[in-house]
């Protein structure tokens, strides 16, 4: 099987067999970072050019080793204009890029919409490092494949974000995949955290961490965003940890064999206790082993691999 | 001058509640006659002697010039926008023949200077009537007023800080009441600029997927309660701008129906696309107020169908490319709305929610009305403001054929239908099309 597209800009476009397809080639690809030569020649002659507009360590690092392993040759960009537009616009900057002849543009910005913008533009294949509040599929891939892995399925589970929902990128694309894949999502967050008519996207929605996390098989914590403090979104990290907090103690209404999932970078103490993210239920860094995976497979059907 | 007669077109004039055949015969640049047959034999040429020059408009409506009270052209400060003489090509172009031009210019339109500059420019151009209006307060800075006086003298018509809301209540109560010592209007942008902070498009649910900052109604709503108490408090007239929510055609129609002297403008944006439009985020669908939900859409609608809503206007946005064409949230606000106006109006009239008579109300007499600018009627003695409109006329929206140096629309592609065929300004043909 091929994917029959030419980006990958958010998972409310992909279909449950892309998403399958994307999953299982993951899986295929997570043998290869435990070799000793973690190199194969996949994609060799091919250039994949990281376009990183906001700040990144985690995703920016997992995508470059992702196109090393395949032996891309991978170029990394990180553009210091996330204010408004000073100097060289975005079109500017991915028309100079084009004209290099890259194969892959993976772009991560702060504004909603941007890599959509220049799938339109280029003619190269764009992945969506993460846009504004909008999307950041391949986060969410990975965290369904480190689902999929650790509980052997998705369709039927119980899975509950929580926090800046409304601010969130990984909150949305995560909604829209394990909607898809029959998983049931429930959010919760303080009412400034949640978007309006959140339920339309088929999400039960509250307003207690205690509410949401109760018989869930996957809580996602996600990260507080400090300066949201200035925008009143709330009144201050010690009240947010006192109420969202993930600790040994509310961790017990869910199932005995929860996971607790972070996109990270974690505010120990703040989303989550030091002790919760450090335990066994907490399967953080898998993601993060697994988000190596997912990108590796993601490269390698963007530029015509077949499963 | 030419002498002409406009035969045997279909006359809507909502001024004296005049639909059918007629024919109208302007001398001197002004309304000689309108009548059933004024034939050139039986009647100009046997009291004048003089030629007559026939315009067959059978099949054609013939309506008073159109009136866009709400326009921005520009120009000072922006050539690269707009000037004033391609918005007024544009306006031509779309059938107007007067408009009313926004003060959020460079300087800003807050004195005599700019605002004789403005008239002395389209005067050159002479395609439309062009009207400053001017704005409430110095460098639109929503502090001090500006010298209302001495503007009006200099032909501004009325007083807005369009663009950007007059936040501070005492300075708005202030305006109203010492525009309304000398009979002008003004015009209110409804917007708290807290409750809209950095939205970039309606807060609703197409917001919550796309992850963009939101516009709450709420940011409308709020103030145009405020204007409407103000306005009844005062016992001054108070016209909003560009309203978009339903919650603000509900306070209108409530605050008119208590008699408090409220008007109000719509575009055609607002009662044709929602916030779905936004879903590829094309930047030409960035408006501000933002394009609202379909319960909007729909109270928008009803509120012209009842006459709570008294005039459509552009609110012409004209933008560069180089204002669109970036991320969404840098994108400036705006739609290039002149050229696309009038088809998209007469969707109404086919759709049922507006009879022709009343499109015709609000785009002409009651912007005339508003405004106390001549125009809106075809009553014998009036300057012969005409626009000649072909309803079944069909035709492709390019944006490289606008004549407005903006391109930014989001009708880009649509079929329409209707069209004007020609306009006559002062008795003298501006626009024809073959």
């Amino acid at each position: 099987m091929k994917l029959a597209r030419k980006d990958i800009l958010g998972i409310k476009e992909l279909s449950v067999e892309e998403i399958n397809l994307i999953l299982d080639t993951a899986e295929s690809f997570v043998e290869i970072s435990t070799r000793e030569i973690k190199k194969v020649p996949t994609l060799r002659g091919k250039t994949v050019v990281n376009l990183f507009f906001e700040a990144s360590t985690r995703t920016r690092t997992s995508f470059e080793i992702a196109g090393k392993r395949l032996s891309a040759d991978t170029i990394n960009i990180s553009a210091s204009t996330s204010s408004v537009v000073k100097g060289e616009t975005l079109l500017d900057t991915a028309r100079n890029i084009e004209a290099m002849s890259p194969d892959v543009i993976v772009i991560r910005h702060r504004a909603a919409g941007a890599p959509h913008m220049l799938a339109r533009m280029v003619k190269q294949s764009i992945i969506n490092a993460g846009d504004g509040a909008h999307e950041h599929p391949t986060q969410a891939l990975l965290d369904m494949m480190t689902i999929r892995m650790k509980k052997g399925k998705i369709a039927g589970l119980k899975v509950a974000i929580v926090g800046d929902i409304a601010h969130s990128r990984v909150a949305r694309s995560n909604i829209y995949g394990l909607t898809k894949m029959g998983a049931r999502v429930a959010v919760a967050g303080p009412a400034t955290m949640l978007p309006r008519q959140v339920g339309e996207m088929g999400v039960d929605v509250y307003r207690r961490l205690e509410e949401a996390i109760e018989g869930a098989d996957i809580i996602m914590m996600l990260r507080v965003q400090t300066e949201r403090e200035h925008q009143n979104i709330f009144p201050s990290l010690r009240e947010y940890a006192r109420y969202f907090c993930l600790n040994g103690k509310n961790i017990k209404l869910a199932r005995e064999d929860v996971l607790v999932m972070h996109p990270g970078p974690i505010n120990r103490g703040v989303e989550i206790a030091s002790d919760i993210a450090d335990s066994t239920s907490s399967v953080i860094l898998e993601q993060v082993a697994n988000g190596v995976a997912v990108r590796m497979a993601i490269l390698y059907l963007l530029t015509g691999g077949e499963s | 001058m030419t002498r002409y007669l406009l035969a045997g077109g279909r006359v809507i004039d909502p001024s004296r509640n005049i639909d059918e055949v007629l024919d109208i015969l302007v001398e001197k640049g002004t309304i000689a006659k309108v009548g059933k047959n004024l034939s050139p034999s039986n009647t100009a040429k046997r009291k004048t002697g003089g030629d007559v020059t026939v315009l067959d408009l059978h099949g054609m409506l013939v309506v008073p010039g159109l009136i866009d009270m709400h326009v921005h052209l520009r120009e000072p400060g922006f050539e690269y926008k707009e000037t004033i003489r391609s918005g007024s090509e544009a306006a031509s172009a779309g059938g107007f023949t007067a408009v009313a031009c926004m003060p959020n210019t460079s300087p800003v339109n807050d004195n005599r200077s700019v605002t004789e500059f403005i008239r002395m420019k389209a005067a050159a151009c002479g395609l439309v009537r062009v009207y400053p209006i001017a704005a409430i307060s110095r460098g639109m800075e929503g502090t001090s007023l500006a010298e209302f006086g001495d503007l009006a003298d200099a032909g501004a018509v009325a007083f807005s800080d369009d663009g950007k809301p007059v936040m501070n209540g005492g300075l708005m109560r202030r305006a109203l009441e010492y525009a309304a010592s000398l009979d002008m209007p003004v015009i209110s942008h409804c917007e708290d600029v807290n409750l809209s902070a950095e939205g970039a498009m309606n807060e609703g649910f197409a917001a919550t997927e796309l992850g963009l900052p939101g516009i709450p109604s709420a940011a409308e709503e709020v103030m145009v309660a405020r204007d409407i108490i103000l306005a009844g408090f005062t016992g001054t007239a108070v016209h909003i701008a560009h309203v978009s929510t339903a919650g603000s055609v509900q306070m209108i129609r409530e605050a008119k129906a208590r008699g408090i002297r409220v008007t109000a403008e719509t575009a055609p944006h607002y009662f044709t696309l929602t916030d779905d439009a936004l879903r590829e985020f094309d930047t030409n669908t960035r408006v501000n107020p933002p394009l609202r939900g379909r319960e909007d859409l729909a109270a928008i609608r009803e509120g012209l169908s009842d006459g709570t809503i008294d005039v459509i206007a552009t609110d012409h946005a004209p933008h560069a490319r180089t204002d669109k064409e970036v991320e969404f949230e840098y994108a400036a606000s705006g739609i290039a709305g002149l050229e696309t106006a009038l088809p998209l109006s007469l969707k109404l009239f086919g759709e049922g929610v507006l009879p022709l008579d009343r499109l015709i109300r609000v785009m002409s007499t009651n912007p005339a009305g508003i405004l106390r600018i001549p125009g809106g009627t075809l009553a014998p003695g009036a300057e012969a403001d005409i626009t000649v409109i072909d309803l079944n006329g069909e035709w492709t929206v390019e944006p490289d054929s606008l004549r407005s140096q903006g391109k930014n629309t989001p009708f880009a592609g649509w079929a329409m239908k209707g069209k004007a065929v020609m306009t006559m300004v002062g008795g003298e043909i501006k626009l024809t099309t073959p």
